[in-house]
Formats: structure tokens, C-alpha cells, sequence
């Protein structure tokens, strides 16, 4: 018997905080408080063990050790003090999955409408895994997606299903 | 064992391999085939010519094509539930231990009981159905209606569920050529040389299309083509790949057959792709098209090509003395490769008036008679084919000799697969010389940029000899419609059109004669190109027959629309993977986990699960409810409100913005307060309630209903960005990021305090309608004191990562106090007992708040807010609209949700006009009798009124008009 | 099914990660609105079949509300803009122009 396409992974233990601001006049300042770039458009910056990936025009997504966290929100809304902007824990409100293998394209092939072979090494994409929402980034070996923590189960079940052993997309 | 079969010719069979034998079961009799043949090639080289009966008059059918085309072979196959109707003989390729099973037959295929409708079938012309089952008009649902019910529909469907995995997946290209013959290959090839991503997807397990049959070196040329494909790193081969639809901005679905030849491997048995591309090539090549002369339909007619087919690619012999019947060069083609196979030909009969080309010296060579001006009259033979009757092509039919033959092989032409090209709106011209529809090369389906995105090639694109001897030059088609010319009535009855549906010359011609001027009228009248292959075989036929009859060009009658998809597609494969707890996203709560193992009995609100109650041993579901509700009256009750949407609005702005969103003033509200707010759509209808907490000088939280947290996010987010984008606001949907706990009940602060915490849980601390934040049992919390069931009650908002853990530490906490779970339907009789209005109970979109006695929730102070507008129409003025009041049932029975009560007289349907319904309506364990609420014509001005609410039973119910609030009016015990 | 490229962040999103909002360029009409005012603000709709402009959610992306020109007939999308735009663009005029000569803006710019 052939090997999943990929293994599924609940990460556990990261800590989120939405950030939404005008980045023109507090990016700078983000940037500062969280320690790594502001990401471009769709893209997300990393360092070892924290990501800033730009989720819209207006919003950024931290992901970062759930240890840091309150760290994390106090340095941002000092960081933007006087600022408009909200800097809030969405920690709880996620499910995180690494999908790591030799065929982890494959298995977001079967669930998004996105060409995952173009996405770039630091590219984010918002779309959905099947019929719920997801952003996508690469991690070594394959993707991170993170999903609405109420979907957990069915995002692990799509997922799961999807690195079926022998179900490659490459033709036989 | 040896093997012998006695349509199987000595040698020759490119795709079958001889040294592997295939047994499998036709009806109960045992067979074998060899591995590579097709089920309609394992079926001839036993001899087995009839296949299927025809739909409607239960003729004997056997295969007349070779390919995904065929309309008479057609079986049922497999068992339980790998059952599957209608499959294609043609196309199905022979597996070990097959057991397919013939249809639309009783009680055999042999002896066909049905088959009386042939002897009857003149009494079923066109349009037989419209004309008989009128009248009389009872006998329609008690006679006609069952009889057709029971003869309707081809095959039938399984009855088990489907054992076998599907999916579905997504695929990007610059190029995608469908289609694997020649044309396709070069095609790919051309856009590989170009550096583009090229996906090529071919219909079989074998690449080539006809190449290989039709032309001696084909096979090496396309060996060597494949072999340069595959070793490209930008084109992906896919065969066994059906192309079936192609839709807006180069959406192309496809179905991949993965495992279908051995089901039980473990894989996918079929994929569905989903293609963008920015460009697609159709190679999908012709279709052949049969000839219409009387009786063309025994079984042993066949089309040219199919004849051809089966003996080169199958070593098979459909028959073993051949009629070739044509209109072209191409058919010649099937003389000369049977000849050469040591089957013996007939003779060739050629409509047009000469036959010269090099073809047709070829088969004047090997010593074939080639009888010009000339076709078939009839053919002879019942269950198969025996002989023809020769006549004058220009004539009427009149006999000119006959031929002894047991299969007939004919070509009435070539029409390029088109469907593709026309499903997202390519346009097709009339080709005179070809006699065939073909892809208008100015009018091709656009893409996003307003340019042609489809690019039709080979014989798709008309150019019919693309895949035959390109050395030899062919002589153009004579169109041959019908055969003889001037053929009678006598003969037109007996020339099919539509094999399967039974539709022959005659019944296009009588639609023409009864008005039926538009293609599609005729198409339905008289079910043409309505069979499984979906006008395949017989589309271009039937409206030509039209078009004469009507005395018009072809192109003025124009085809029947060519929709997806190419071929059937299986449901499995739609639905693919989403299917049993994949069928949809279930979303869960934090504590869903603990109602499960505590017995919940679910109801579904949008995608999430809640425990509508949780009964115990011995318990139904009304028992339980009864039983929690008076816990939470008694003591103290949990309920697991987490899905209820939570979006916090921060900003300069915010205030002014919710101000905006709800119908009262939400910018006044105190830090540290809570109040109720309504929220109407632009239209004025309320859609959405629920209490919203300040939470600093700039930011809010708002509550919504469980239904309506991502819909009202969407809502805000909607004014924000398109009509208020100057306002400083910033939203967030923090609806999953908390889980939230109601505590309710006369003891909910004495348990909560019990947690132990930071926050004053006292009266005077947190009253009604206010907030604090901090830890209780240890856990970071934000308190709301707020209540829906009337009791006092906190509702208490965690991390939902720690939602669990707090819901389990108050039950330790309360098992004294028989701290109770309560289900959304406790809540719900709860809260109609306080007489407090739920959405999509006492609104369904058309209801006003002030229809509902919530003016006090509408700010008179405010310019403006979403929906003033609309609420200021004169039919939202009007006194007599339906409003909410209560209901007291007069014989201790529940009025059910939705009676109308009626009026005085009748409306002119002779209907009894309403003048209110029910919206709500519980049994109160409370109150220990039914309470509802209604919406009535003038209702709170008739307080005491009786009304009326006949049911479909016959029996009436009465009711009497009371105060909505049922229950502790004053509101004594929101305090505890 | 259409492929929208959302002006915010440059994704070309299918259909199924769009959300539809209807026609475009509508202007609120208030409690200040008379009768015939609020019912064309609330229920005209100009269904073209033909040149079209339309809001459009980049629902599972970005999130942001876009206005997208396009032929309901041809399918053409003639280009996607914000949705705090008043008219659509010179350079949407433009591309419609070059496909339909004929065609004509129904709406004064307010320069």
C-alpha cells in the first residue's frame, strides 16, 4: 500500500492577533512592536518563530509562540497609541494544520480553487478549503492552513480524506 | 481452455491481447472476451448482435457505433451498489468476472413482452402522448399518469449506497487540448513548443482518436508524438479524461476515470476536475452519421466507421458479408479494411451519381462491386440483418435488385464535435460542401479579455480527412437525407432517426406539417436527440428531415443547443467528497464535546449543532425540555450560547456608525452598559437583533443571532467600505474566538460566586443590563448581565480554548443546586413565556419592529438610521397591519405554529380570508398550559377577542387575544 | 463561472471565493427621499444585458467590497475598481469604447 500524499498535523500552541490599521501611517510602528517586516500585498514575513502575514488592505495577521501573546497586544497598542487601529487575540477563534509530504500540492489542489504551484515562497492566500474559509502560507515541506476553530473537525476530515494513499494527482 | 469465439477473426486487434482471456456474464450466460476488448467487441465476437431494446416501441437494438456516441448498447452493470444504468457497451471496457444485465426488456431480451408497442406503433406517432392522455380529465392522475410512470425512464437507478471514493480537484493551464487523436496531439505539441503549460486529456485509455484505423502508418506517428508529450515537463497527459463542459472564462469540468476498471484498489474510483485555462483547443474530431433508409435500424446496420473499428482495433467481425451504404469517400475505407481482413464485401453503394476517386479505385481493385446512383430501399431481416433491397437513389424505392448480406455498413456523412465550442457560446456556419454544422472561426466563445479562447482543430474543425491517408484526395460528401429521394410514406415510417427514442422521418416530418417550425419545439415534441446520447447520432439528421419539410436552408433551422455535459457524469462525482460528515462544514463549540457525551438531542442552527435539549433515561424530548426549564425557573440552568455572532466595532466613528446599523441610539450608551438593539435591512424589515455591550470610549461589542454573525459582519462591513468610507471604523468577527456561557436561574449568582473570582457579582456591582470584566474560577471572563428567559442571569464570555473547563467547573460548582443543561428549545419557550420575539420565528422578513411592539426600540430622536426610510411608506404606516400580541388557548390544546386564524368571508379563490397566524407556540411547564404569540390584523387593540384557527383536520381551534408577557410581567425576578 | 481580479489584492478570484452584491453605483436616498426617490434607489434595476457594472465581495479573501465592469452577454470583464469609486474609471470608459464605439456613460462626472 502506497503512503498518504501528505500528513495532517493539528498545530497547537500559536497565538494570533488581528491587527487593523492604516498601514501607510502605522506600519512603521507595527513592524517595530512585532519585530519583523510588514508583509506585502498577499505576502507574509517570518523569523523563527513569528509570522506577520497581510490578510487585507487594512489588516494583518500575527502569529506568533501563544506565550507571547499578551506580550504581543500590549507592545501593538502602545505601539498605536492615539492611532486608529485595533489590535485584538483571536488566539481561541482558530484551528491551525500543517500539511507536510511529498504531495501536499496535491491535497490543496482537491480542496481550493488556487494554483498552489505558483504561490510564492512567501506568498498568503485567503480562499477556502472546500465549502469553509482558510489562509494558506508554505511552511518547510509543505503548507500551514488555518481554518475557523468551529470547523476543526471537518477542515482535519477534508484534509485527511484528501491525502488518500495512491490518490496522486500526477497521471497514471 | 482454448479460446474460441466465432466473430473473432484469426488475427488483427490492436488493442486486444489474445493470451488473456476474460470471463464475464451477459444475463445469466457465461462469455469471454479478451483483455483490451470493449464489452461491445467481447459481445460481437460471440456472436451477440442484440444488445437493447428500443425505448418506446421495444425494437431489437444492436450497436451502431463504437463510441462514447452509441445509443442501443447500453447496459445495466454491476450489483448493489455498484450498480449502474445505461452503460455504454462501447465504451466500457471488459473487466474479469463482469455481470451486466440487458434493459427495457420483459421477461428477456429475446422474448420482450414490450415489443407488442412495435406492432402497435403506428397507433404512436409524434406527439402521441399530448394528443391521447387529455381527456377525460379525472382519468389523467388515476390512469394515464401511473401507466406512463411505470413505463417512463431507461434502466434503473441503484438502490444502495455507493461503496466506492470520489473527489474533485483543481488544475491550472496556458493550454488545454481536448481531445488525444492527431490533431489534439499536434496541437499540444505546438503550444509545448511555445513553453506553455499544456494539459492534454484523451477521452480512452489509448491516445490516437482514429488515426490508427484509419491510416496504415497512423499508429507510429502517434506513438511517436505521445512519446514526445510525456517527456515534457510542462504538458501533462491525462487519459481515460472526459472533457464534459466548458464554461465562463475558461472554466473547463472534466471527469477522470481512475479505478473504474478495478473498483476495489482503494483509490478514487473517478475525479472530477475543475480546469482553468486560458485556452482551450477542441480536437474532439466527428461523429459519423447513419444513413435514413427503411429498417435501418435491425440490428447489423452500423455506421462505416464502427465496422472498421471492431476489426482492426478488436479483431472482431461484426458480420461476415458485408454492405457498405454511403455518401462519401470515407465508408470505402470499411470495404477495403474488411476485405483485407478475409471478410467478404458485398458491394459498396454509392448515392452520388460517381464514384472515382482513388478509394473508390482501390475497392473496384480487390474486385468490390461499387454501385452508383443507388441505395438501399430496405433493409431484410426481424432480429437481424439478412439482406437489402436495392433502388435508385433518385427514385422512389422502386426495387432494383437485392443483396444477401448480415451486416450493413453506412456513412451519411461526418459532423465535427461541436458541443464543447457551443457551450459557452461558440457559433457554428453551415458547411455546403461537407454538409456539416463547424465552428464559425469569427464567432468563438470569449474569455475575460473579450477574445477568442477556443480554438477548434481537426476534424472538429471540419477538416475530416485530418485523420485519414492525407495522400489520398477525397471527393466532397453528397448530402443524403433520405434514401431513396423520393421515398413514400410507406418507407419514411421505417427510417429512424433517433434509434433509441424511437423518432423516425415521418415524425419530424408530421411536427413540420403540425406546426412545430422551431428546432426545439420539434425536439421535444417528438423526443428527437432526447435519448441518453443526446442527439449525437441523431441531431443533424432530424433537422435536416425539418428544414426540407419546412421548404428552408439548414442553417435557417439551426441545431438544438449543445449544453453540458458531453457525456453523463456521474452524481457520485458532483457530490464527490462531500458526503457523510464531509456533506458540509459542522461547526462545533467548544463544549460540544460535553453535550454529546451528556445526551444532547441536536438541532441544526445554520452550519452549527446546539442541544435543542438533553433527555434523560426514560425521557422524550418534550419531557426533557419541561424538565429543564423549570430546573432553570427553580435554580439555576447552563446554556452553551458561543454560536450567538460577537463583532467588536472600535473606532472614532463607531458610534456613529451603529447609531447607523441599528434603529436606537447605540452612541449614548454608558461604558460598561449593555443595551437590546434592532436591526432592520434598507427595506425596513427587521433581520437581526441582539444586546450590545460598550466596551470603552471607542469600541462596542455587538451581539447577533446565531444565524447571523457572518451575514451582519458582511453588513457592516458593507456600509463601512461602500457608502461611509470616510467613517474611522474598524470591525472584527470575534464570534469564535469566545465561548459563552448563560447562567440562568434564581441561583445563578450564588454558583457563580462559588467560582470565585475578581469581579462583584452583586446586585449592586453589576445590575441589569451592565458588564465587568476579570477572572472567575480562574479564568479571564467578561461578564454580561443580561437575560432572555426573564431569570437572573449572567451570560458569561471566556476564551473558547477554556470554555470547557468553565462550563465543567460550574456543574461541579452547581450539583447541589441541580445545576441543569438547558437546550435552545428551553430557551425558546423561555423566552416567548416573557413574550421577548426571536428571529425567524416572529419575523420572516416581512415584518416591521414596529409590527412587533418594538417602537420603544426605535430612536425618534435619530435623523437616521438603516431602514427609516422604508418604514416611513405608507403601507408600513397603515393601522391594520398585523401585529404581535399573545395567545391563550381555549381547550388547553397548542394552536400549532404557523394556523391562520380566519376572517368573515372568502377571498376570490373562494378561500377563507386570514386575519392572523401563529409565530410562536410552546407548551409552558411554567404556567402548565399553551401559550403562543400571533401576529393579528389590529391585535393589540383587541385584547379578549376570540379567534378562530381551522385545521387541515376539519377540527377548529380557538384562541383568545391576551398580553404577549406571560410570565412575571414585572419583572421581579430578573434580580434574583 | 467568472474570474474576478480583486482591485485590493490583486488576486484572480473564481466565483465560489466572491460574494455578489448587486448593481453598482446606486446612491443611498435617505429619509430626506420622496416616495418615487426611494423606491428607485430600493428597486430599479437597470438588468442590462450588456455593458454592467456590479459589486462584488472578495468574501474568502480580502474581504473588501470592489465594483467590477462587465458584458452579462459576452462575459468581456472590461476591469475591476474599488468601491469608493462614484463613476467607473477613464480607463473602464475606455476599454468599454474600444469593444462598443456606440456606448455612452449614463452619468455626468461631478469634476
Amino acid at each position: 500500500m502506497a503512503d498518504a500524499l501528505a500528513t495532517i498535523t493539528r498545530a497547537e500552541n500559536l497565538g494570533m492577533v488581528t491587527i487593523r490599521a492604516d498601514f501607510a501611517r502605522a506600519g512603521d510602528a507595527i513592524a517595530e512592536a512585532v519585530g519583523l517586516a510588514l508583509p506585502d500585498v498577499t505576502r507574509i514575513t517570518t523569523d523563527d518563530s513569528r509570522s506577520l502575514g497581510w490578510m487585507s488592505p487594512d489588516e494583518l495577521l500575527l502569529i506568533l509562540p501563544v506565550s507571547e501573546t499578551a506580550g504581543a497586544i500590549a507592545a501593538l497598542e502602545q505601539a498605536l497609541t492615539g492611532e486608529h487601529s485595533l489590535v485584538v487575540n483571536v488566539s481561541d477563534a482558530r484551528a491551525v494544520f500543517d500539511v507536510v509530504g511529498p504531495h501536499a500540492t496535491d491535497v490543496l489542489a482537491k480542496l481550493s480553487p488556487v494554483d498552489f504551484v505558483e504561490l510564492p515562497q512567501d506568498g498568503l492566500r485567503r480562499t477556502r478549503a472546500a465549502q469553509t474559509a482558510a489562509a494558506i502560507w508554505r511552511i518547510d515541506g509543505g503548507f500551514r492552513l488555518i481554518g475557523f476553530r468551529s470547523t476543526a473537525d471537518y477542515l482535519g476530515l477534508i484534509l485527511n480524506n484528501a491525502t488518500l494513499a495512491g490518490s496522486q494527482l500526477a497521471p497514471r | 481452455m482454448t479460446y474460441t469465439a466465432p466473430f473473432r477473426l484469426p488475427q488483427g486487434g490492436r488493442l486486444i491481447d489474445r493470451a488473456f482471456q476474460i470471463p464475464f456474464r451477459f444475463d445469466g450466460r457465461h462469455l469471454r472476451g479478451l483483455e483490451g476488448d470493449t464489452l461491445a467487441s467481447a459481445m460481437l465476437a460471440n456472436g451477440q448482435m442484440l444488445m437493447g431494446r428500443s425505448f418506446k416501441y421495444h425494437r431489437p437494438r444492436g450497436p451502431i457505433a463504437s463510441g462514447a456516441e452509441e445509443p442501443n448498447a447500453l447496459f445495466g452493470l454491476g450489483q448493489g451498489g455498484r450498480f449502474e444504468p445505461n452503460q455504454r457497451a462501447t465504451t466500457t471496457t471488459l473487466l474479469p468476472g463482469m455481470v451486466l444485465g440487458s434493459q427495457n426488456c420483459w421477461p428477456s431480451l429475446d422474448a420482450d413482452i414490450g415489443a407488442v408497442n412495435n406492432w402497435l406503433s403506428p397507433m404512436f406517432p409524434a406527439g402521441f402522448y399530448y394528443k391521447t392522455f387529455m381527456h377525460p380529465r379525472p382519468f389523467w392522475k388515476h390512469v394515464f399518469e401511473p401507466i406512463i410512470r411505470r413505463s417512463a425512464g431507461l434502466g434503473r437507478a441503484p438502490t444502495d449506497p455507493d461503496p466506492d471514493r470520489y473527489e474533485q480537484a483543481y488544475a491550472f493551464a496556458d493550454v488545454v487540448v481536448v481531445g488525444g487523436g492527431i490533431a489534439g496531439l499536434q496541437a499540444a505539441k505546438q503550444a509545448a513548443d511555445q513553453g506553455q503549460r499544456v494539459i492534454v486529456l484523451g477521452q480512452s485509455p489509448i491516445w490516437g482518436g482514429r488515426t490508427p484505423v484509419d491510416h496504415k502508418g497512423g499508429a507510429a506517428v502517434v506513438n511517436a508524438l505521445v512519446a514526445d508529450l510525456e517527456r515534457r515537463e510542462n504538458v501533462t497527459m491525462r487519459r481515460n479524461t472526459m472533457a464534459t463542459g466548458l464554461y465562463d472564462h475558461g472554466y473547463l469540468i472534466a471527469r477522470e476515470a481512475l479505478a473504474d476498471h478495478d473498483p476495489n484498489q482503494g483509490i478514487p474510483r473517478q475525479r472530477l476536475w475543475r480546469i482553468r485555462t486560458q485556452q482551450v483547443v477542441t480536437a474532439t474530431g466527428a461523429l459519423e452519421r447513419p444513413l435514413a433508409f427503411a429498417c435501418n435500424d435491425v440490428p447489423g446496420v452500423m455506421l462505416a466507421s464502427a465496422v472498421r473499428d471492431f476489426i482492426v482495433n478488436y479483431g472482431v467481425a461484426p458480420g461476415k458479408r458485408i454492405v457498405v451504404v454511403t455518401n462519401n469517400d470515407d465508408a470505402y475505407r470499411t470495404a477495403l479494411i474488411a476485405h483485407d481482413s478475409g471478410l467478404e464485401v458485398a458491394a459498396v453503394i454509392d448515392a452520388r451519381p460517381t464514384a472515382d476517386s482513388e478509394l473508390a479505385q482501390a475497392v473496384r481493385a480487390a474486385n468490390i462491386p461499387v454501385l452508383t446512383d443507388t441505395g438501399i430501399a430496405k433493409v431484410k431481416g426481424g432480429r437481424h440483418v439478412d439482406g437489402v433491397v436495392l433502388c435508385r437513389q433518385q427514385g422512389d424505392g422502386q426495387q432494383i435488385g437485392t443483396l444477401d448480406c448480415d451486416v450493413v455498413a453506412m456513412s451519411g456523412g461526418w459532423s465535427p464535435v461541436v458541443h464543447l465550442w457551443s457551450h459557452c457560446g461558440g457559433k457554428l456556419l453551415w458547411d455546403e460542401a461537407e454538409a456539416m454544422f463547424r465552428p464559425n472561426p469569427e464567432r468563438p466563445p470569449l474569455g475575460a479579455d473579450g477574445q477568442g479562447n477556443v480554438t477548434a482543430v481537426g476534424a472538429a474543425n471540419g477538416d475530416l480527412r485530418a485523420a485519414g491517408d492525407l495522400e489520398r484526395r477525397e471527393l466532397p460528401t453528397m448530402p443524403v437525407w433520405v434514401m431513396p429521394q423520393n421515398a413514400p410514406y410507406k418507407l419514411r415510417a421505417k427510417m429512424w432517426l433517433d434509434f433509441q427514442n424511437d423518432v423516425k422521418v415521418s415524425d419530424v416530418q408530421l411536427a413540420a406539417r403540425e406546426g412545430y417550425a422551431s428546432v426545439e419545439h420539434t425536439k421535444r415534441y417528438t423526443t428527437l436527440g432526447m435519448a441518453t446520447d443526446q442527439g449525437k447520432v441523431s441531431n443533424i439528421n432530424g433537422l435536416a428531415i425539418l428544414s426540407n419539410a419546412l421548404s428552408q436552408p439548414i442553417p435557417a433551422t439551426g441545431t438544438t443547443t449543445f449544453r453540458p455535459p458531453y457525456t453523463p457524469v456521474t452524481l457520485a462525482t458532483i457530490a464527490a467528497d462531500a458526503r457523510g460528515d464531509a456533506f458540509q462544514p459542522l461547526r462545533k463549540t467548544p463544549m460540544h464535546a460535553w453535550h454529546e457525551a451528556h445526551g444532547a438531542s441536536w438541532e441544526p442552527v445554520g452550519h452549527w449543532r446546539r442541544p435543542y435539549c438533553y433527555p434523560q433515561a426514560g425521557e422524550d424530548r418534550d419531557k426533557a425540555v419541561n424538565r429543564e426549564i423549570l430546573a432553570v425557573r427553580r435554580s439555576v440552568g447552563t446554556l452553551d450560547a458561543s454560536t450567538l455572532g460577537k463583532i467588536i466595532v472600535k473606532g472614532p466613528d463607531a458610534g456613529k456608525l451603529l447609531d447607523m446599523l441599528y434603529t436606537n441610539m447605540m452612541s449614548t450608551l454608558p461604558v460598561g452598559k449593555c443595551r437590546y438593539g434592532l436591526m432592520c435591512s434598507e427595506n425596513g424589515f427587521l433581520m437581526d437583533d441582539g444586546v450590545v455591550a460598550r466596551l470603552s470610549d471607542d469600541t462596542w461589542l455587538c451581539h447577533t443571532t446565531t444565524g447571523g454573525a457572518d451575514r451582519i459582519h458582511g453588513h457592516m462591513e458593507d456600509w463601512l467600505q461602500c457608502e461611509w468610507w470616510d467613517w474611522q471604523v474598524y470591525t472584527a468577527n470575534l464570534t469564535e474566538q469566545y465561548a459563552q456561557i448563560a447562567v440562568a436561574g434564581p441561583k445563578a449568582r450564588e454558583l457563580l460566586q462559588r467560582l470565585g473570582g475578581d469581579i462583584d457579582l452583586s446586585q449592586e456591582a453589576l445590575p441589569f443590563m451592565t458588564w465587568a470584566e476579570g477572572q472567575i474560577g480562574g479564568i479571564p471572563a467578561r461578564i454580561y448581565r443580561i437575560s432572555f428567559s426573564g431569570e437572573l442571569s449572567y451570560e458569561i464570555a471566556v476564551p473558547a480554548g477554556r470554555g470547557l473547563e468553565l462550563w465543567e467547573k460550574l456543574h461541579e460548582a452547581g450539583r447541589d443546586l441541580n445545576i441543569t443543561p438547558y437546550g435552545t428549545e428551553a430557551m425558546h419557550v423561555m423566552r416567548a413565556e416573557k413574550g421577548f420575539i426571536m428571529i425567524g420565528d416572529e419575523t420572516d422578513g416581512t415584518i416591521i419592529p414596529q409590527d412587533l411592539g418594538l417602537g420603544w426600540a426605535i430612536s425618534k430622536k435619530k435623523q437616521d438610521y438603516i431602514g427609516k426610510r422604508a418604514q416611513s411608506r405608507s403601507f408600513m404606516k397603515q393601522r391594520s397591519r398585523w401585529q404581535l400580541v399573545g395567545l391563550e388557548s381555549l381547550d388547553k390544546r397548542i394552536i400549532p405554529d404557523g394556523a391562520l386564524a380566519v376572517d368573515e368571508g372568502t377571498n376570490a379563490n373562494g378561500q377563507r380570508k386570514t386575519q392572523g397566524r401563529v409565530t410562536s407556540s410552546y407548551y409552558s411547564p411554567t404556567l402548565d398550559r399553551p401559550i403562543a404569540m400571533a401576529l393579528v390584523r389590529h391585535g393589540p387593540d383587541r385584547m379578549g377577542q376570540e379567534l378562530e384557527f381551522p385545521m387541515p383536520s376539519g377540527e377548529v381551534l380557538k384562541g383568545r387575544i391576551v398580553d404577549p408577557v406571560f410570565y412575571d410581567k414585572e419583572g421581579s425576578r430578573l434580580n434574583g | 463561472m467568472l474570474i474576478l481580479t480583486c482591485p485590493y489584492c490583486g488576486v484572480a478570484a473564481e466565483e465560489t471565493e466572491l460574494a455578489p452584491g448587486g448593481e453598482a453605483h446606486l446612491k443611498r436616498v435617505g429619509p430626506d427621499g420622496d416616495d418615487q426617490q426611494f423606491e428607485a434607489y430600493m428597486f430599479d434595476r437597470k438588468n442590462e444585458k450588456g455593458v454592467h457594472f456590479e459589486r462584488w465581495r472578495h468574501a474568502y479573501g480580502c474581504g473588501k467590497w470592489f465594483l467590477a465592469a462587465r458584458d452579462t452577454n459576452t462575459l468581456q470583464v472590461y476591469g475591476t475598481y474599488r468601491a469608493q469609486t462614484p463613476h467607473p474609471t477613464d480607463d473602464i470608459v475606455a476599454a468599454i469604447r474600444k469593444v462598443s464605439p456606440d456606448w455612452n456613460p449614463d452619468w455626468t462626472r461631478a469634476e
